[in-house]
């Protein structure tokens, strides 16, 4: 793996006594495409804003390359930031605001012309250079911020919900121009986003925050498949989070059923959070299914068809592209690899899970 | 039937503006380009050039100039620090300063000159203190004085607004990429506030120039400005069109300096007529 580009130190902040990070560490690699994923209020674009410069922590460290950068000005930092609201210069055409950065630096106006050329051309939008701000749509204003942002050449461009105000169209299309720019210009970019779907489709890794405290830090994969915990496995995409019995290694209770598993080393009769995605459940005939329920509701969502099956007490979320009717009688069954079993948090203010990643 | 209904409702409005500001610059017009006897003339007009007039005139131009300057200068510092509180004490500290508008504007000018005379509030301080006492009552300072007390808050409001619009990630945005202190107040927080120290200026230069009552009372008949030619004109000699012709005058000046002003506006979109 590449190096260690930036490495966050027991970093603690809080704003008028409410502690937003509670030591955090977190490293980010060179190249690397990373995410901070949480809900409003995780203390992601806390973080953010600490490695931007725009925040200084309460206590830890912030080392970049090498260096202690904890107390430098953003403007000493060689990282760029694209803000939510794009945060261009509303008084300044298209060229002027790509222009604000290399002309800080001094640069001669033949290499700013050709930077301002090809930052254009790498987010497609050739031949804006006079254009006003005002006369751009949300999307063009968003590639512009990044277009500004990347002339400078930086080590890391830090995007915080840069898609947020973007509708889902468009965002999607930008998701694809993020990873491809990313890949052209092979720098590090960490990205603040509370959309799982963005996350998941961008990232190598995804950092899951809750409350201050990191929850996983993973490939997306990772983090799908393999939730450490009830928060993230209902954060990432939708999930059956049920109560469950771990009976013995490899097989587990729920709903007074017992289900095979692949999970082992969690002790005899535990008490467990048992987490199935609605796509690994399979509706089958009555006999065939390990327990049996009735369609309770079922929405048609283009690829599949979602329905929720009242079997044993339980609503189960279901995705599949078979459909039964409401009112239909069906047979449950999972794969035993298909249930991720975790440890229920011993307290609500555990939820954080100790992670040297 | 419904389009003539909301045409009646502009009714009031025509009234008012045909009563009380056509009507009025009509007969301006019609007396400063006749005589007494009502035939057309140049004279009421021309007579700007009278010594006196003219000296009034530039005087006049001079103190609006100065106290447009004082004002602008009190309070683009001020907004910044407004600026920079928090969103609570902002608005302690605007009213504060409009707070003396709720008065009224001739008690606020003979309350100056209370403050000012010789054996007022201020001297006698000066005087318990053992420091000189000032004797600026009745000179062109103590109506600059006036005028900038006067029409400071007409400054401070618009650049405070104007720099309360400025979003904060656009200063953040700048740092970002690489501006100090100095880059981020002259590239991005002037012209971003430029459309607000327009109006500003136009707000206070306006009435400064065209004021009478400030220099008539804080000047002790020794401060002449056009303004005190122009209501002598009409109050003592009872010569409309001696009046009406250097209003017309002053009104041409007034203009001119709106459409300077506007013209430099329009860069950054500000427009305030």
């Amino acid at each position: 793996m590449s190096k260690r580009l930036i490495d966050l130190q027991h970093i603690t902040k809080s704003f008028d006594g409410d502690t937003i990070l509670d030591d955090l560490n977190l490293y980010i690699r060179e190249n690397e495409f990373l995410t901070l994923l949480g809900p409003s209020g995780c203390g992601k674009t806390t973080t953010l804003r600490i490695i931007g410069g725009f925040e200084t922590p309460d206590q830890g460290t912030v080392v970049f390359d090498g260096k202690d950068i904890t107390n430098l000005a953003p403007n000493q930092r060689q990282l760029n930031t694209v803000f939510q609201k794009y945060a261009l210069f509303p008084h300044m055409s298209i060229a002027q605001n790509i222009a604000f950065g290399l002309k800080i630096r001094k640069k001669s106006k033949a290499y700013i012309d050709d930077k301002i050329k090809y930052a254009l051309k790498l987010v497609n939008l050739e031949g804006f250079e006079n254009r006003s701000i005002d006369s751009l749509s949300g999307g063009q204003q968003q590639r512009i911020a990044i277009a500004r942002a990347i002339v400078n050449e930086p080590k890391v461009l830090l995007l915080d919900e840069p898609l947020g105000a973007l509708d889902l169209k468009l965002r999607q299309d930008m998701q694809y121009e993020l990873i491809r720019l990313k890949n052209e210009l092979g720098i590090t970019f960490i990205y603040v986003t509370h959309d799982q779907e963005e996350a998941l489709t961008m990232s190598d890794t995804i950092v899951v925050m809750n409350q201050g405290y990191i929850q996983q830090i993973g490939t997306p994969q990772d983090i799908y498949n393999e939730p450490v915990n009830a928060f993230v496995a209902d954060f990432i995409g939708e999930s059956n989070i049920i109560n469950g019995l771990m009976l013995n290694d490899r097989l587990v209770q729920i709903l007074d059923v017992k289900f095979p598993c692949v999970d082992e080393g969690f002790g005899c009769n535990t008490p467990v959070d048992v987490v199935i995605r609605p796509e690994d459940v399979e509706l089958v005939a009555p006999e065939n299914g390990m327990l049996e329920g009735d369609v309770i509701s079922l929405i048609f969502k283009g690829v599949h068809w979602e329905m929720e099956v009242l079997a044993n007490g339980y609503e189960w979320l279901v995705q599949t592209t078979q459909m039964h009717p409401v009112g239909a009688h069906v047979g449950i069954r999972v794969d035993p690899f298909n249930i991720q079993i975790m440890n229920k948090p011993e307290s609500n203010d555990e939820r954080a899970v100790e992670l040297n990643a | 039937m419904r389009k003539l209904k909301r045409q009646l409702l502009a009714g009031p409005y025509i009234l008012w503006m045909t009563g009380f500001i056509l009507l009025p610059i009509a007969m301006v017009l019609y007396y400063a380009f006749t005589t007494t006897g009502g035939s057309f003339t140049l004279l009421n007009v021309s007579s700007i050039a009278f010594s006196v007039h003219f000296k009034a005139l530039i005087l006049s131009l001079k103190l609006a100039l100065i106290c447009t300057v004082i004002c602008l200068i009190l309070s683009y510092p001020l907004a910044m620090i407004l600026n920079r509180m928090k969103t609570k004490s902002q608005g302690f500290i605007v009213f504060i300063f409009i707070l003396p508008m709720w008065m009224n504007f001739m008690l606020r000018i003979l309350a100056w000159r209370m403050l000012l005379s010789n054996n007022g509030i201020i001297n006698s301080l000066l005087e318990t203190l053992g420091l000189p006492m000032i004797d600026i009552l009745n000179t062109p300072t103590a109506v600059v004085f006036c005028m900038v007390y006067d029409f400071l808050p007409f400054m401070i409001l618009p650049i405070y607004n104007a720099m309360a619009r400025i979003q904060p990630d656009i200063i953040e945005a700048a740092k970002d990429l690489g501006a100090g202190n100095a880059t981020i107040f002259f590239k991005i927080i002037v012209p971003l506030t430029m459309s607000g120290v327009i109006s500003g200026i136009i707000m206070v230069f306006v009435p400064a120039l065209t004021s009478f009552a400030v220099s008539d009372l804080l000047g002790g008949g020794k401060v002449l400005l056009i303004g005190n030619v122009i209501e002598q004109a009409f109050m003592q000699e009872y010569n409309w069109n001696l009046g009406s012709g250097l209003s017309f005058v002053l009104m041409i000046f007034v203009i001119a300096s709106m459409a300077l002003m506007n013209s430099r506006g329009d860069e950054t979109g500000a427009g305030v007529w």
